[in-house]
């Protein structure tokens, strides 16, 4: 039973991994914009299908592809913004969003669907089965690597939003959008470039996501609720909250699995009821975040 | 934009629960959007009472969870009414079918069956896809005298549902789910006693209504028969990983893995994780994803599915004419190879010809009358072979015939029950490929 359950708190760490790198990006816009990105699942799967064509395609490995696909996804995230985040104005600007982001997933499902069809395909390089045997069970390489590429993708864009001075325009805009236009700062290009970095990221966890599931276009929408409840979880607008809930969630669900599958889902949303009710703004939550 | 945001730090936890709920819905295919695609085949029929077409409605999840299997009913029910206006109708109408998305939702599919029959008066209705959704769909072509002839809902429960115990209107014309692994406990059974020691079994199963019931009762037929349960866990349906429950059956090392599974993403997580574990079982059996075709095969890829095992009631090379002439047909129209073609596109062509014959047979498109018809105890003819249905609706002279595909991956081929044209099984699954 010990080795089950060190496999299983290891497995929840590794794979609250591939969850924080989809995480990240819909925490990180919510933080800056004030958007509940409901398209973010949908754009997993989009990077995931970068990724698949690079590697189908040109034979590019998946993870050396991100060099294309990060970049390739900030300009998707640009124009999105461009096209319909940033013509939103008002009182009702953040509850539309939710409906335009949608929208937008519609869209991008749609797009999917013509060009790849309904069958699911996964990202398969040859190293994707491969594993490391240690504490008496195996560990799959993808899951490490997707581990490493999270913590490494938080701290970077930790490092940009703290260490930065585009970071301090950023925390600038996040606590006083009208005191940040008054020292200059442009407020519509932090957003457009906040959008785009939100979305880019998301090129990191679908090409982790994409080697580990088989997927369709349609996959987005069975992620988008369990990230939402990561990031509610993390702190809405928490980088390192992402990557907390993230892992907390998957090892619940992972250690109670064990017993019970079926109350995986269930136990961990009565936890993430629970602090809710102790403690609103998430375990790392805004004025937390704000604090740093 | 972010501003002071007083409303986020005064109900920041409603918002949570706000987004959450809007996640929620949009992951259970957006049951609150009213947008259903519509598509619908033409008939090019002229109107008029008597040459008017025959209009037909079904619900099918284009979109969502089921969408593979949706997409492939649609190719298989639109090959069906080609073939038939092809030939001049059914007496003498054209067909006219129109297929509304259902997004994989049984709240959107109990509307859409609502919309088809209230607001578009279609003459007949044709099922959705998988038992989930065909149940409640039943209901309410029940509560409107429909028949509900239909190719994907099998199991028990869809025939235990108070509509169909009170109007006996649904009709699957595929193999009843429940036993569909007979063969497969037949098959261990003849094995004999194993000499050197029990064999094992591992029965994770996804908490679905169509996975579920053949997975139990296979359980307790092999148990019987003295194999070792070693893993017997019922999973939720959409899991946010399916590694912690593909590692505690790798680690039971069960000699036969019998998965409940829905679709291939499941599947394909459990070979993919098994792989990873180092662990490849003698024997595995899914209930569904293997007969899926190149939509299988292209997503675990060709060599791992080999020795994969699947149940089910047709295959592409089934030695039927109709069933023949619909493979060389979809082959042309839609492309790939024979071995590729989904089964769901036979489960939907045989529900349009039980309902061509019925209306033939009645001389009109009554729906009560072709009620009568189907529950007279008449055999019909479909590409997956002969319809009986019982006083349920069940197709009681369905054969079960398990499936494996072999040769790298680039056959498919039944291999239970032996005899006939079966080919014979690769008894020890090899290696995965990666």
């Amino acid at each position: 039973m010990a080795r089950e359950i060190t496999q299983a708190i290891v497995n929840g760490i590794l794979v609250g991994g591939v969850y924080a790198l989809m995480a990240v990006g819909l925490t990180l816009i919510f933080g800056v914009l004030d958007i509940i990105n409901i398209a973010q699942g949908v754009l997993v799967i989009l990077g995931a299908y970068l990724s698949y064509s690079l590697f189908t395609k040109a034979g590019i490995d998946p993870f050396l592809g991100l060099l294309i696909t990060i970049p390739a996804m900030f300009i998707i995230g640009v124009v999105i913004h461009w096209a319909f985040i940033s013509r939103l104005r008002g009182g009702e600007r953040t509850s539309m969003t939710l409906l335009v982001t949608y929208a937008v997933a519609l869209i991008i499902e749609g797009i999917l669907f013509k060009i790849y069809g309904a069958d699911n395909v996964q990202i398969s390089p040859k190293y994707v089965n491969s594993s490391v045997h240690i504490l008496g069970f195996y560990v799959g390489w993808v899951y490490i690597w997707g581990f490493i590429l999270a913590v490494a993708l938080v701290a970077v864009v930790y490092v940009l939003l703290y260490r930065t001075r585009f970071g301090r325009s950023v925390r600038a805009v996040m606590q006083d959008e009208t005191a940040a236009r008054l020292v200059g700062i442009s407020v519509n290009r932090v957003a457009a470039f906040t959008f785009g970095i939100g979305v880019a990221v998301t090129a990191a966890g679908g090409v982790v996501f994409g080697a580990t599931n088989a997927f369709n276009a349609n996959s987005g929408y069975d992620l988008i609720s369990r990230l939402l409840s990561i990031v509610i979880l993390g702190g809405l607008g928490s980088v390192g909250g992402a990557l907390g809930a993230s892992v907390f969630m998957l090892t619940m669900e992972s250690v109670v699995t064990i017993w019970q599958p079926t109350w995986a889902v269930a136990v961990y949303y009565a936890a993430l009821v629970i602090v809710l009710v102790y403690r609103p703004t998430g375990l790392f939550g805004r004025k937390a975040v704000r604090a740093q | 934009m972010g501003a002071n945001l007083p409303w986020f730090s005064k109900n920041a936890a409603a918002l949570g629960a706000v987004a959450l709920s809007v996640g929620v819905l949009a992951a259970c295919s957006s049951s609150s959007s009213s947008s259903s695609a519509v598509s619908t085949t033409s008939s090019g029929a002229a109107s008029g009472s008597s040459s008017a077409p025959i209009t037909i409605g079904a619900s099918l999840s284009l979109t969502g969870d089921f969408s593979t299997d949706g997409q492939a009913f649609q190719k298989g029910y639109n090959l069906w009414v080609k073939d038939v206006n092809a030939a001049g109708g059914i007496l003498g109408r054209q067909v006219k079918l129109t297929v509304l998305d259902d997004k994989s939702d049984p709240n959107q599919v109990v509307t859409n069956y609502q919309t088809l029959i209230n607001s578009d008066h279609v003459d007949l209705t044709f099922g959705p896809f998988s038992s989930l959704l065909t149940g409640p769909a039943s209901a309410v072509a029940a509560r409107n005298g429909y028949a509900f002839v239909e190719g994907a809902g099998g199991a028990p429960s869809v025939f235990d549902t108070p509509s169909n115990q009170a109007d006996h209107n649904t009709f699957d014309v595929s193999l009843p789910v429940a036993e569909e692994l007979m063969p497969f406990v037949s098959y261990i059974q003849s094995l004999g006693p194993a000499k050197d020691k029990t064999l094992t079994a591992a029965f994770p199963s996804a908490d679905d209504p169509f996975a579920s019931p053949p997975v139990q009762l296979a359980e307790a037929k092999l148990k019987a028969l003295g194999v070792q349960v070693v893993y017997s866990k019922v999973f939720p349906e959409e899991s946010s990983s399916y590694k912690p429950q593909a590692d505690n059956v790798a680690a039971k090392k069960p000699d036969i893995v019998v998965l409940g599974s829905t679709d291939v993403p499941t599947v394909a997580a459990f070979m993919s994780e098994f792989a990873q574990d180092h662990f490849t079982p003698k024997m595995f059996i899914a209930a569904a994803g293997p007969d899926q075709g190149a939509a299988f095969t292209k997503a675990v890829g060709a060599g791992n599915a080999t020795g994969m095992m699947v149940p089910n009631g047709w295959y592409p090379s089934y030695n039927n004419a109709e069933s023949q002439k619909m493979v060389s047909e979809y082959v042309q129209q839609y492309g790939g190879s024979a071995s590729g073609v989904n089964a769901d596109v036979a489960e939907a062509y045989a529900v349009g010809q039980v309902v061509q014959q019925a209306i033939t047979a009645n001389g009109s498109v009554d729906n009560a009358k072709i009620i009568s018809y189907l529950h007279s105890g008449v055999t019909l003819q479909t590409v997956q072979g002969t319809v009986k249905f019982d006083s349920l609706g069940e197709n009681s002279s369905a054969a079960a015939f398990v499936f494996q595909w072999q040769n790298n991956g680039s056959k498919y081929v039944q291999v239970l029950p032996t005899g006939g044209v079966s080919v014979p099984i690769i008894a020890t699954k090899p290696a995965w490929a990666r």
